[in-house]
């Protein structure tokens, strides 16, 4: 190897080694709603890396290399907690060197934490699925949570970077007015959707049915996070004889041939709602999300 | 006497309610200020207190506005298991059962060319009928806020029992250093660290059991380090006792076995990731044993003493559609394995002649595997694996041990179901061509169950 290789390898090596040079709160959000908040709050205080896109489950991530990387430079990780990310963040968090985001420090941010979690099981056995003793910890689909973890998220933010502390108070608050109108006019355009049956394909949609009054009359995971099977399904379409219901959804992640097959059957829309930032065209940010569900639901009652 | 008791006695009774009710206006008067009084003070501190609940709900209000159910930030308690137990660590159980059903007896089982120890040979060897698999037990918690513990027993097939990682590790040390001590599974390779319930296979890979002894763990220290770049970089060193093949136990000071690696690793876009590596073990056996037949047919017992280097490259690529692979994954994986030996070998013909001359060997071999979720639960795999004999040279011993010249292969191809994420039953075939001139079927069928605590896999 001539000279010249060599230094150019060694050089191409130390490049590779430079700490990125930005002063900026490195975060990686475990979901992208956490992602687009954080950055909502944060501005161009915080750079943020999304370990996960609306397309993936967040149940089933794997702790890939490149989550590795990014834990290990992370200031902060923004995660919903309540066991929703079992199966990997414990091996980012054991294998990063990282005493930042450890578990209980400042920088292991967990949103649900902050709100009231519902469907937390009194017993827990796998043989019911796979329940989270903590309980459901899908709490984005309520915009009621999102306020409640902005408000905690500033707080945190502000105790990590207290340099900004100011900073991140005035965005919270310019996010909670918006956000509190947002919520307003999504309620009012929402009205018609209470009392409506609807069919979920995973038990993903409590918090959402709460804040609106969706009643869930079936799901087509026989038990949560087992894939719907032809035998459940049936019965499902049976019991909509009985009691139709106005549509069928699901998580853009979810596989779609079980809501497909019975909105076929039952002659009623099976829905993808966006689920999380990302999840549709028009669930560009955190308002999106909300507007785009909102409309889906209201195309289903009308 | 008697009369004048008995008059006092009546004057006193009749005397009390005179009394009593000369005193009844006052003392009614009395109650009712106090009873008033009480009142009044009761009823400042409800309007207090009234005063308060409305601030409060006013100030919760104003923060989320119209917020009805989700109004009470407060988070709701999980109902934690009280008292002493709440400190128990984690638990998880993996319950594991095979059968099998070979076409060759597993008691002639060895790798042709490669010189394995009984005790190796006893843990790699196929077995026949039912049999029970690596079961584990796994214990682990944080320490405290700076170490975090974990130990796996493991249950083998022959009841006995054997502690496969037993370690603390450091969870505080900055600048993505990670310090392990105790028994633990090298970080070699890629499947040296992972555990039997995670494999693909019901097996390890041919190479892993020649070179390896199946998966190499040491008692030791390990250190790693992660680096501060963008795309995953990681480095490790480590040293240790080395007791186990292709070490052996030593008894001396200082370390028995030395291990450095290198791991590259990041994404290709959304759907692909992937991790590549380096690693070199350097054993240093002692008197490590195994049993051979010479050039004449005679059956000879050989010790190999003087320095083990194992180097391995590793690679691993999965993919998944958008990231997601509920539905169908892919994931393709391959190991090459190089050692090279170099010491002194006793050749011992009965106790009568031990002869020792020098010993120099460089063997490789290597494993591709993929595995294939067509749909959800179900999984096909296919896995093709070589050893080189490579160059082996006795010495003076040339002239009694014949030198290998032969390439033991062997092909699998396993199905498994898997109807959660915490179980799985497999049904394995595989063509084994270890020994030379011999190809045993190996038919198996594997459960898979784990239980408890929720585990977290490696990538």
């Amino acid at each position: 190897m001539s000279h010249r290789s060599i230094t150019s390898l060694l050089a191409l090596a130390l490049g590779m080694l430079a700490l990125p040079a930005c002063a900026a709160l490195n975060i990686l959000a475990c979901e992208p709603e956490w992602g687009a908040l954080a950055q909502q709050l944060g501005g161009d205080k915080v750079t943020i890396y999304q370990a996960t896109n609306a397309f993936q489950d967040p149940h089933h991530v794997q702790a890939k290399p490149s989550l590795l990387a990014r834990a290990r430079n992370a200031d902060m990780v923004v995660c919903t907690g309540a066991q929703l990310e079992i199966g990997w963040l414990p091996i980012l968090l054991q294998q990063a060197g990282n005493p930042k985001i450890q578990a209980g420090q400042p920088g292991n941010f967990e949103a649900a934490q902050f709100v009231r979690r519902l469907e937390v099981p009194t017993s827990v056995d796998r043989s019911l699925g796979d329940v989270h003793p903590g309980g459901n910890p899908h709490i984005q689909t309520d915009p009621r949570n999102i306020g409640l973890v902005a408000e905690a998220l500033a707080r945190r933010l502000a105790d990590i970077d207290p340099a900004n502390r100011a900073y991140y108070q005035a965005n919270a608050k310019a996010f909670a007015e918006r956000w509190n109108a947002a919520v307003r006019n999504w309620e009012t355009e929402a009205a018609p959707l209470r009392g409506m049956n609807i069919v979920v394909h995973h038990k993903a949609f409590v918090y959402l049915e709460n804040w609106l009054g969706l009643r869930e009359v079936a799901t087509l995971e026989p038990r949560p996070g087992v894939e719907p099977t032809g035998a459940h399904l049936s019965e499902v379409l049976a019991q909509l004889q009985r009691q139709p219901a106005r549509a069928v959804i699901r998580a853009a992640y979810s596989d779609g041939r079980g809501s497909e097959w019975l909105a076929e059957r039952a002659k009623i829309p099976a829905l993808v709602l966006p689920f999380t930032v990302g999840g549709s065209d028009r669930a560009k940010d955190l308002f999106g999300l909300f507007d785009d569900t909102v409309q889906k639901l209201l195309s289903a009652a009308r | 006497m008697k009369i004048r008791s008995t008059f006092l006695l009546a004057a006193t009774l009749l005397a009390t309610p005179l009394a009593a009710s000369a005193a009844d206006d006052a003392d009614l008067r009395a109650l009712r200020d106090e009873v008033a009084r009480l009142r009044e003070s009761y009823e400042i501190r409800i309007a207090a207190l009234e005063k308060r609940l409305i601030q409060a709900e006013a100030r919760a209000h104003s923060a989320e506005t119209g917020a009805t159910s989700a109004e009470t930030p407060a988070a709701t308690p999980t109902a934690a298991p009280a008292g002493a137990n709440a400190f128990n660590p984690n638990v998880s159980l993996i319950l594991s059962g095979t059968y099998g059903n070979l076409s060759r007896d597993p008691a002639a089982y060895g790798i042709t060319g490669f010189h394995l120890p009984n005790a190796v040979l006893g843990d790699i060897a196929p077995r026949r009928g039912f049999s029970l698999g690596e079961s584990e037990l796994g214990l682990s918690a944080n320490v405290d806020q700076l170490f975090y513990g974990a130990m796996n027993f493991s249950i083998h097939p022959d009841n006995t029992v054997s502690t496969e990682e037993a370690f603390i590790q450091t969870t505080a040390l900055p600048q993505g250093l990670t310090l392990k001590a105790g028994r633990y599974f090298s970080g070699i390779g890629y499947a040296n660290e992972q555990h039997a319930h995670t494999w693909d296979f019901v097996d390890q890979p041919l190479a892993y059991q020649a070179f390896l002894g199946g998966q190499f763990n040491n008692d030791g220290v390990q250190l790693r380090w992660l680096a501060p770049t963008d795309s995953f970089l990681e480095v490790g060193a480590e040293l240790g006792r080395g007791a186990n093949y292709p070490g052996t136990e030593r008894n001396r000071n200082g370390a028995g076995a030395g291990a450095i690696f290198a791991h590259l690793g990041g994404d290709a876009g959304i759907s692909h990731s992937w991790r590549a590596g380096l690693s070199l073990l350097a054993t240093a056996p002692r008197d490590r044993q195994w049993d051979d037949v010479n050039t004449a047919g005679a059956a000879v017992s050989n010790s190999f003493s003087g320095s083990s280097r194992v180097w391995i490259a590793d690679g691993v690529w999965k993919w998944a559609p958008n990231g997601n692979g509920q539905v169908t994954n892919f994931k393709l994986q391959g190991e090459y394995l190089r050692r090279v030996e170099d010491g002194s070998l006793s050749y011992n013909l009965n106790g009568v002649l031990p002869a020792t001359g020098s010993y120099a060997a460089t063997q490789s071999g290597w494993y591709v595997q993929g595995i294939y979720q067509f749909a959800p639960y179900w999984r096909l795999g296919l896995r093709t694996e070589r050893l080189d004999s490579g160059t082996v040279d006795y010495g003076s011993n040339n002239f009694v041990l014949a030198r290998p010249d032969y390439a033991p292969s062997r092909n699998s191809l396993m199905l498994d179901f898997n109807p959660s994420e915490f179980s799985r039953l497999r049904l394995q075939y595989a063509q084994d061509k270890s020994l030379r001139g011999v190809t045993d079927n190996e038919i198996f069928l594997q459960y898979q169950m784990s239980l408890g605590a929720h585990g977290a896999h490696r990538f």
